[in-house]
């Protein structure tokens, strides 16, 4: 680069932004990918299903949201309009600044969509004054005030996101001139509201309001309260307040823990200001299962995750941070690995691609489906012809995988209905033996057989005791739930159900005649019985005559009940069969939880340590691979001291330490053992020592202690 | 009444203006109007008033000021987050914005003098120019020359220009270690039951008699006035409560004179209100709202306070359960709690002299990071391996504050909090967990 300057000096060169060629997500994908001839094609389906996920999200994510939105949007309305009021009560509240306590939940990241939508909302419908601040820019009052200011008067005019980044800065330099301070807003809303009142035609800031207020409100998100410094925040509520009769002024506290923490933040003396309204979100638990409903528990996406992979996702969902958000971008990454790692997945995808896709299979994708576990537990199961035929023909192969991939389609076509069944039958059952919620029972599902599981058998036994009106109830609903699926086996199911349904309704003005009596029957063991004393004796009695009566007395309601749930069993048994058992599912199935664990829910500390005790694994050189987890004298200086500080207790002596240190450095530096200077510390042994102990000192595993001189002390959470 | 307020300066009208928008502050108007003297006459170059919150002393000053045209900067501390925006608004005020611009972008007190005197040698005083200052405790944590030299302002720019400061503090709090002019100290008295009487039936309801309004007044002091006499929060309390006074007049079961039945009807509905509203729990929108109601439902609404039940994940409540107990258990005693065989250690062998009063009574205790996880690892029944995901709930549990960071954010090595959450809410936590946290606690013992 050169300069038309003729002095010598420093010149910064920005680079410019045409020259930086970035490389597409897609070749970022292809890069390094398992079986890369059919990558791009891979790459545009995870593309694809991952923008319908996105998409499915973000409307479901604002469906759940609408409530709570709409009700805020009320909010503000009314507070717009009751300030334009001129009646006695509203006169005299005039001097209160309207305040929304939004309740939220303290998933924080999850936060972020939702104040978007709502500012975008308020943006739309009620005013296009809106400015949502965070705690973390608004240190001090003067950044607070200038950041109100910004988003103010900058939204108005700016539209594209580099116009923005650009109007700050100017928009910065002007505030200084004038000192940002609340008066300039003032002015500025007055200029503003007077030239639309006017109707000026050049300014046409498309407001679908038609009776809107004259004055739309001001509206300021404090999107973390909790994170503001108390201080801050309540200079400027004063300040505010002083302007509120100029300046429709309106504020949204977003707050993640209770509202009692306005309390906590504000005195009396500036609370008193406010006049606060309390809005309370959906729990985040609540969210996660309607996302789980919407997103897992369908069969619109082929994509799956597999039993383990759910565990932990929902794990760190419930035990972590209770993000929704981190809970889809999991999917994402799992999406993301699947496609990658998996050269198979390219039949992950609509009934139709899929079979379009098997066709196009070449011979090595093939052979990757013949080493497939459950292709070769299928391949087994077939007579000795069909199985060469499997395993040499590739045409016939082709045709017997587009079998194969109708019947996992079907296999989730009826797996998904079953399993909302079983949920709503045992879902309101005592201790919930197959858990609460459906994500519970889809779980199990996903590990084993179900009707296997002593819960099931419990849950079962459990059903049998059911009442008749609640058992009714029940299968309605669970009628209700298969009205919708297409499959003609779930069909002929729904058939049954409803037909059993009929029946129990029968019943009704069948059992209008007495039940035949039995009294007869169980008196006569009764009066056995009073003649025996015996304990187990009477055990045994009481024990048959229950059998007995069991076996020989079962009302038509009975005999019906079991056989409705020995139907519901038999669905149970043919449909939610856990998919590993399903041929090919690995095409669909993402396993690899240990990735997906290790991505999310990293481990600084265990990462360190593997690092220092196998520095092989990250440098990659040969030199310093050794057995048995001894690290070999050729290691980084920080490798051996660590090794060395291992063997030490609590308090280290450093000049042990460091002859230690020198005996292993000669050993790798090939010195003979026996010569004089073997194991003398020189300088630059010195100075590598030193160094290698201050960066363990900065990792966190010693530290300097006044107990002793030369002395370190060890850490006991080292590098924590 | 209003013959209190003369001053030769002045006219007669609008004195008498002044005095009806100043009821029950008549003396303390009277006795500025005679410091200030006449609007040519230099005044005193600095007054302080100062009284409790709602006692009158900006309504007088603007009021003075206003009605009696004088040429005047009101100024509030609050708002000056630079002392540069304070000399600008008393530039602006006095000289227009033609003399604010003239200031430079970091303006100090040498450069305002200069301006000011610059621009008041173009336009000298007439009459007394007034700059008042609320709210000024806060001048206390700028620049320590600022009050100094505000105070001898008039000296300083050779102008007749009289500073008056605002405060809800003594003088005495406000005076530098290297001492400066006096300024005449005013108090303004908090108001008096008839006082307070006076001034709040002055918003009457524009439907309803003056007297009606009084006497609803009258009983509304008679409640409230034993626990509160901060005007704000009285007026508030009227508008409040008026709506409810009225019903039954409106469904004509009372007259107007019939006070007594008034006051049996309203006193109740006083009563609940001294409980909730006085803390501003429920809003004063939600609060006619449920008045309205309440014959339906009683009382579903729960204030501010009521709602204090926190989700959080599960691991966030055992390092919340974890930080609880070292705050609040000595570091000793650890062993006694965490460690299999710790043996059998009776409370009287940890006894210290200074222990024996409850850890409960004196607050939580700062603990390091280290004791933290070791406690938390100890308590949290499963293996959980130290992820990145734990570390960064201890910060969120700081955002939300429930922990307190207690050494400086710039200490990475060996971080500091405290427990900041109440003994009711850890207890309701551990529930959940079913963690019986009292047995863990050594107050408990």
């Amino acid at each position: 680069m050169s300069t038309s300057s003729v002095s010598k000096g420093c010149f910064v060169f920005k680079p410019s932004a045409k020259k930086k060629k970035t490389l597409s997500l897609a070749d970022h994908f292809i890069h390094g990918c398992e079986g890369a001839e059919n990558s791009e094609k891979r790459f545009k389906l995870c593309q694809d299903l991952w923008d319908q996920i996105k998409t499915d999200t973000e409307v479901l994510q604002d469906e759940l949201n609408r409530n709570i939105l709409d009700s805020l949007l009320d909010f503000t309305r009314k507070c717009s309009s009751t300030r334009q009021h001129s009646d006695w009560a509203s006169q005299m509240r005039a001097s209160e600044i309207p305040t929304a306590a939004l309740v939220l939940g303290v998933n924080v990241p999850d936060h972020d969509m939702t104040f978007q939508s709502l500012s975008d909302l308020l943006q739309q419908s009620v005013t296009p004054y809106v400015a949502s601040v965070q705690a973390k820019e608004c240190g001090a009052l003067k950044h607070l005030i200038k950041r109100v200011l910004e988003r103010l008067m900058g939204t108005v005019v700016t539209v594209d996101d580099e116009e923005e980044e650009e109007a700050e800065q100017t928009s910065a330099q002007h505030h200084k001139s004038v000192h940002c301070s609340l008066s300039t807003l003032c002015d500025w809303y007055n200029t503003k509201t007077k030239k639309s009142n006017t109707g000026t035609p050049g300014k046409k800031r498309s407001s679908p309001v038609r009776d809107g207020p004259q004055q739309p409100p001001v509206v300021i998100i404090f999107k973390d309260l909790e994170a503001f410094n108390p201080r801050v925040l309540q200079d400027f509520i004063l300040i505010c307040s002083r302007y509120i009769e100029r300046l429709p002024l309106m504020f949204i506290f977003g707050i993640a823990t209770s509202p009692s923490t306005i309390q906590h933040l504000l005195p009396h003396s500036v609370s008193s200001l406010l006049c606060i309204e309390l809005f309370q979100s959906l729990s985040c638990t609540q969210h996660l299962a309607t996302v789980i409903d919407k997103l897992i528990l369908t069969k619109q996406f082929p994509f799956k995750l597999n039993g383990k992979v759910m565990q932990v996702l929902i794990s760190i969902f419930l035990y972590h941070d209770f993000s929704v958000r981190k809970f889809i971008k999991g999917i994402q990454l799992a999406l993301l690995e699947h496609f990658h790692s998996q050269p198979l997945s390219v039949l992950c995808c609509k009934k139709k691609e899929a079979l379009l896709n098997v066709m196009q299979l070449d011979h090595l994708d093939l052979e990757r489906i013949r080493h497939l576990l459950s292709f070769k537990r299928y391949v087994e199961k077939q007579e000795p012809r069909e199985q060469v035929d499997l395993l040499t023909d590739d045409t016939h192969l082709k045709e017997v995988c587009q079998k194969l991939i109708k019947d996992l389609h079907k296999y989730h076509k009826n797996y998904y209905p079953i399993l909302r069944c079983l949920h709503t039958l045992t879902s309101s059952l005592p201790r919930y033996p197959l858990g609460k919620q459906i994500r519970e029972l889809h779980l199990i599902c996903l590990e084993k057989n179900v009707w296997e599981s002593e819960d099931y058998q419990s849950a079962m036994k459990l059903l049998k005791m059911l009442a008749k009106d609640e058992l009714i109830a029940l299968l309605q609903r669970c009628a209700e739930i298969l009205q919708p699926a297409k499959s003609k086996k779930i069909k002929s199911a729904l058939v049954q159900l409803e037909d059993m349904l009929t029946k129990f309704k029968q019943l009704d003005t069948v059992a209008a005649e007495p039940p035949p009596t039995v009294e007869d029957s169980i008196t006569s063991p009764l009066k056995h019985l009073q003649k025996k004393t015996d304990l187990a004796q009477l055990q045994k009695t009481l024990l048959e005559m229950n059998e007995s009566r069991r076996a020989k007395k079962l009302s038509p309601f009975e005999v019906l009940r079991n056989e409705a749930l020995e139907f519901i069993d038999s669905l149970v048994k043919s449909h939610l069969s856990p998919p590993e058992s399903q041929v090919l599912n690995e095409v669909c199935y993402y396993t690899s939880s240990a990735t997906v664990r290790r991505h999310l829910n990293a481990t600084p500390r265990t990462s360190i340590q593997a690092a220092l005790n196998s520095p092989f694994y990250y440098l990659q050189n040969d030199r310093l691979k050794t057995e048995d987890g001894t690290v070999s004298n050729a290691a980084p200086d920080i490798c051996i001291v660590y090794k060395l500080h291992l063997e030490c207790g609590r308090l280290i002596n450093l000049y042990d330490w460091l002859e230690a240190y020198a005996t292993v450095v000669s050993a790798a530096e090939g010195n003979d053992p026996d010569s004089d200077n073997f194991g003398k510390v020189d300088e630059v042994k010195h100075a590598r020592f030193i160094r290698a102990v201050s960066e363990l000192e900065f990792l966190g595993f010693i530290k300097s202690t006044k107990q002793k001189t030369d002395h370190v002390a060890r850490l006991t959470w080292g590098g924590c | 009444m209003a013959a209190l307020l003369q001053h030769p300066g002045y006219e007669e009208e609008r004195l008498q203006r002044v005095a009806e928008q100043l009821p029950c502050r008549e003396v303390q108007a009277g006795i500025l109007l005679s410091l200030m003297g006449q609007p040519h006459q230099y005044s005193y170059p600095s007054i302080f008033i100062y009284g409790h919150r709602a006692s009158g002393k900006s309504h007088v000053m603007h009021v003075l000021l206003k009605e009696l045209e004088l040429p005047h900067a009101t100024v509030s501390c609050v708002e000056c987050v630079s002392v540069a925006l304070l000399f600008e608004q008393v530039l602006l005020s006095f000289f227009g914005c033609d003399a604010a611009s003239l200031l430079p972008r970091s303006a100090s007190l040498s450069d305002f003098v200069r301006i000011y005197r610059q621009q008041c040698s173009q336009s000298p005083a007439k009459q007394t120019r007034y700059i008042v200052m609320e709210k000024a405790e806060l001048l206390r944590d700028t620049d320590a020359n600022l009050l100094p030299a505000l105070l001898r302002l008039q000296e300083l720019v050779e102008d007749n220009v009289t500073i008056i400061l605002l405060s809800e503090i003594v003088w005495d709090k406000f005076r530098p270690n290297t001492g400066c002019f006096e300024p005449l100290l005013l108090h303004f008295p908090d108001y008096s039951k008839g006082e307070l009487h006076t001034i709040l039936s002055q918003d009457r309801h524009p439907s309803y008699s003056d007297e009606f309004y009084s006497s609803y007044i009258n009983i509304l002091l008679g409640v409230f006035y034993s626990v509160c006499r901060d005007l704000r929060e009285l007026r508030h309390l009227a508008a409040l409560n008026f709506s409810k006074f009225c019903e039954p007049l409106e469904e004509g079961k009372v007259k107007e004179t019939d006070t007594h039945k008034l006051w049996r009807n309203i006193e109740p509905h006083l009563k609940k209100a001294m409980q909730t509203v006085y803390l501003r729990e429920v809003s004063s929108v939600q609060w006619e709202q449920m008045q309205q109601t309440e014959e339906k439902e009683n009382g579903a609404l729960r204030g501010l306070s009521a709602h204090t039940h926190v989700e959080l994940p599960y691991y966030s409540k055992f390092l919340l359960i974890a930080a609880y107990l070292a705050s609040y258990n000595p570091a000793r005693t650890d062993k006694r709690f965490f460690l299999k065989h710790h043996g059998k250690i009776r409370k009287t062998n940890f006894l210290k002299k200074n222990e024996k009063t409850s850890n409960h009574l004196l607050g939580p205790k700062p603990f390091p990071l280290d004791r933290l996880l070791a406690i938390f690892y100890s308590v949290v029944d499963s293996r959980v391996a130290p992820t990145a995901s734990i570390f960064s709930q201890i910060s969120s549990l700081v955002t939300l504050q429930l922990l307190t960071q207690v050494s400086h954010d710039d200490q990475l090595d060996a971080p500091k909090y405290k427990c900041a959450v109440s003994m009711d809410f850890i207890c309701a936590i551990s529930r959940t967990v079913n963690f019986e946290i009292v047995k863990y606690l050594y107050d408990f013992l």
